[in-house]
């Protein structure tokens, strides 16, 4: 046996000094990870500005995404406003109509939570069958941080808003798209909140700096970035956002509206078909994803046979609710073939369903609100690839 | 009014919880503290500045303003500020909406969800059209544009006839095609009730077999964005697993990577001099522009001009492209796109040419902007 030079002879980086401190006042991860970032499927808009791009979920673990590649979507694309530029109104059924500075939000008590922020539209594209080989494009329309904001009941309060419940509050931004949404009484009442800070920094421009609603569990496209109005109103706007997208047709060609909620979800991340398994068989993690917009994570089953057999994963901590849980099977491969899948279950006692299932009562022309159980396909050399099973 | 007074109690109750908890020492986390009153933060919003936010207009037709358009005017206003991405019957260039026809396809394996075969209230596109169009150009309509371009839309649909005015008046009356069409989430009753049940854990199924493969594999290249090839792989060869495993283990295919692999060191020798460097660095640049813009053999017209020769050309030149007024007035005014203009257009399109309908916000950086043009003439100039 040769001994393994990286330790037998002496290293540049062991003689010579690295970088000094201030190289990068604000860090980038290191080059050798460069290639873990946010992509786009340029095809599938028309343009950039009006688009999606996505998590690199293949090569995270633990939890929280970070800002720098927490997916995007943009209806007109991502405006720069500053704090001292920014104003929230507050109007329609308060008595006393508001306006805000940035300052103004800062001062009101503050709560800290840790939520899922996923896209309607995430795992849309595989309605209609397998599509796009990598969980980064099939699951990435999501993100997962830690929110500092105000709840939207302490604003509403402040205007002296009518809280009774047949009323709404109809949201907007400030940039060209303004994607307003009307969210219904009780959930403004509940757990929304108007952030100004994500994983401890500012929110990132393409995050809806300086302020963005949090709308726990609730699809991503209400998560107004650059909150500028908030309404209470007597009925639900129905704007395009609302009428027009985010509402799903079903296989009779009647549509579903007001379908906010994000149901459980749970996705294996590794291996995966951007993650292969590289080192042959052995020791394996396997580990992904799981997340409910009605609460706690309680369970994941992971199958290695399609679903003819499942075994319990280890949660890598109790989840919290609305957000992402970590899950991990600490496997033994013997170097056969696989068909992985996880299953996730939630405080609800709901079970992520099968695609067949979820095909059996929408038909395959919803676009959104896709929580199947995905399917990799593990060939003996390790390549994953997205596929559908019997 | 009971509900109401229940959701103050729940919320009442949890603050109650939680100063209890607090009180006892034995938890000191607790959610943001109620407070008596009000903080006395903010100021009043004066009725002007509501007036000026305050549009969004609801189904039954509250927050319209006064004002009318008819269909022959929509047809010109629509022609010119929103056929470039809608088509001129709307019916939409390229990935950009389509906004007519698609009556009864909904049940369709690919319905065409349109302003007039999906749109339930007529609302929503006023409002829409009048905050957030035209794309690159928000707010900028008058609220009679905006009801020209709305009765031609509907004209467009073949849900009026070319007589139509739509004003404030007329508005509420309207109504639309699949108004019936939607109901409210129902997946508490038909799904939830049926899915929240102890899952299967062994001997689920008999087998399961592969029914479908990735219709794409995705390169993801280093510098971002992806590439989709078609994934020509059949789901013969693969095995059918039961509970003892596999049926068998595939013979390994040839990993494609490792033929693959000595092409681009051929390709880095010959890619050394500067200019070559610039254009493939110029290309990469030209993505940004992709959305809108063709170049090279076989380049079309899309949203924007196909741009074959453009460095060195008049402005405004390219046949058969239908440009702004801005640009048929500067074309007119004998503007050439020398390297250094096209560079100054490039920076910020709207400050350089007020009135574009380019809605490209702009190249920050000097040398992207030289590259983009370098990559341009490698196309003619």
């Amino acid at each position: 046996e040769t001994p393994d030079p990286l330790i037998t002879e002496l290293q540049d980086w062991a003689s010579y000094t690295g970088a000094g401190v201030d190289e990068t006042p604000y860090g980038m991860p290191i080059s050798y990870e460069s290639h873990v970032v946010r992509r786009n499927v340029e095809w599938l808009t028309a343009s950039p500005i009006s688009s999606i791009n996505f998590t690199p979920i293949h090569a995270l673990d633990g939890t929280i995404t970070p800002q720098g590649c927490a997916f995007e979507r943009h209806h007109s694309g991502a405006i720069e406003l500053r704090k001292e530029d920014y104003r929230l109104m507050i109007n329609g059924l308060v008595d006393r109509p508001l306006v805000f500075t940035y300052d103004d939000i800062e001062r009101f008590p503050r709560e800290n939570h840790v939520y899922f922020c996923e896209c309607a539209a995430n795992t849309g594209m595989e309605w209609a069958g397998a599509q796009l080989n990598g969980v980064q494009f099939t699951h990435g329309m999501i993100h997962n941080m830690e929110y500092t904001g105000v709840p939207l009941r302490t604003l509403l309060q402040e205007a002296g808003a009518d809280i009774s419940p047949d009323k709404w509050v109809y949201v907007e931004g400030a940039d060209a798209s303004s994607n307003g949404r009307s969210i219904p009484m009780e959930k403004a009442l509940d757990d929304v909140l108007v952030a100004f800070k994500a994983n401890g920094e500012a929110l990132r421009m393409e995050h809806g700096y300086p302020v963005r609603l949090v709308v726990p569990g609730w699809e991503g496209n209400m998560w107004v970035k650059w909150l500028r109005r908030i309404e209470v109103v007597d009925r639900a706007v129905e704007s395009r956002e609302e009428t027009s997208k985010y509402t799903d047709v079903y296989a009779d060609g009647t549509a579903q509206k007001w379908t906010w909620v994000m149901d459980a979800k749970s996705v294996i991340t590794s291996p995966s078909p951007q993650m292969p398994i590289k080192h042959g068989p052995g020791p394996l993690v396997i580990s992904g994803l799981a997340w409910s917009g009605h609460g706690q994570i309680t369970r994941v089953d992971v199958s290695k046979d399609g679903g003819i057999t499942w075994e319990t994963a280890r949660l890598g901590k109790q989840g919290d609710t609305k957000a992402l849980t970590r899950f991990y099977l600490d496997t033994n491969w013997n170097g056969a073939p696989m068909l992985l899948q996880a299953r996730a279950m939630d405080e609800t006692g709901y079970v992520q369903p099968t695609k067949d299932q979820l095909r059996e009562k929408r038909g395959e022309n919803s676009v959104y609100h896709n929580n199947c159980i995905q399917t990799w396909y593990v060939s003996a050399e390790g390549i994953a690839e997205n596929v559908e099973v019997s | 009014a009971a509900r109401a007074a229940q959701l103050e109690l729940k919320v009442q109750e949890i603050q109650a919880a939680a100063a209890e908890r607090v009180a006892n020492g034995a938890n000191l986390t607790a959610p943001a503290p109620s407070h008596e009153g009000t903080y006395g933060l903010g100021r009043p919003a004066l009725e002007e500045e509501i007036a000026a936010w305050d549009v969004d207009v609801l189904p039954d037709g509250r927050g319209l303003p006064v004002g009318s358009g008819d269909v022959w005017t929509g047809e010109e206003v629509f022609a010119d500020r929103c056929a470039s991405c809608h088509g001129e019957f709307a019916e939409g260039v390229d990935n950009w909406p389509v906004l007519a026809g698609g009556f009864d396809t909904l049940a369709n394996e690919d319905p065409v969800k349109t302003v007039g075969s999906y749109w339930p209230h007529l609302s929503t596109a006023w409002d829409y059209i009048s905050r957030s169009m035209p794309f690159g150009e928000a707010g900028t309509l008058t609220a009679d544009e905006t009801y020209a371009i709305v009765a031609y839309i509907l004209y467009s649909n073949d849900l009026v006839d070319d007589d139509f005015e739509l004003s404030n008046e007329n508005f509420a009356e309207f109504e639309m095609y699949n108004k019936d069409g939607f109901v409210v989430d129902t997946r508490p009753e038909t799904e939830y009730a049926e899915w929240r049940k102890e899952p299967c854990m062994e001997n689920c199924k008999a087998e399961s077999a592969v029914t479908m493969r990735s219709v794409f594999l995705v390169e993801t290249p280093p510098e971002g964005g992806s590439n989709s090839v078609m994934n020509d792989a059949t789901v013969e060869g693969l095995p059918t697993f039961t509970a003892d495993g596999p049926s068998f283990i595939p013979a390994a295919a040839p990993k494609p990577e490792e033929e693959a692999a000595a092409e681009p060191a051929v390709q880095e020798a010959e890619e050394t001099d500067e200019a070559t460097e610039l254009v493939a660095a110029g290309a990469k640049v030209f993505k940004k522009c992709k959305a809108c813009h063709q170049v090279g053999e076989g380049a079309k017209h899309g949203t924007g001009p196909a741009l074959n020769g453009i460095v060195g050309a008049n402005a405004g030149s390219v046949e058969g492209f239908k440009y702004s007024k801005a640009m048929k007035a500067a074309s007119e005014a004998g503007l050439v796109w020398t390297d250094e203009e096209m560079a100054a257009f490039l920076t910020k399109p709207k400050d350089y040419m007020k009135g574009t309908r380019m809605s490209f916000a702009g190249l920050r950086k000097p040398d992207d902007v030289e590259a983009v043009i370098v990559y341009l003439k490698s196309f003619g100039s």
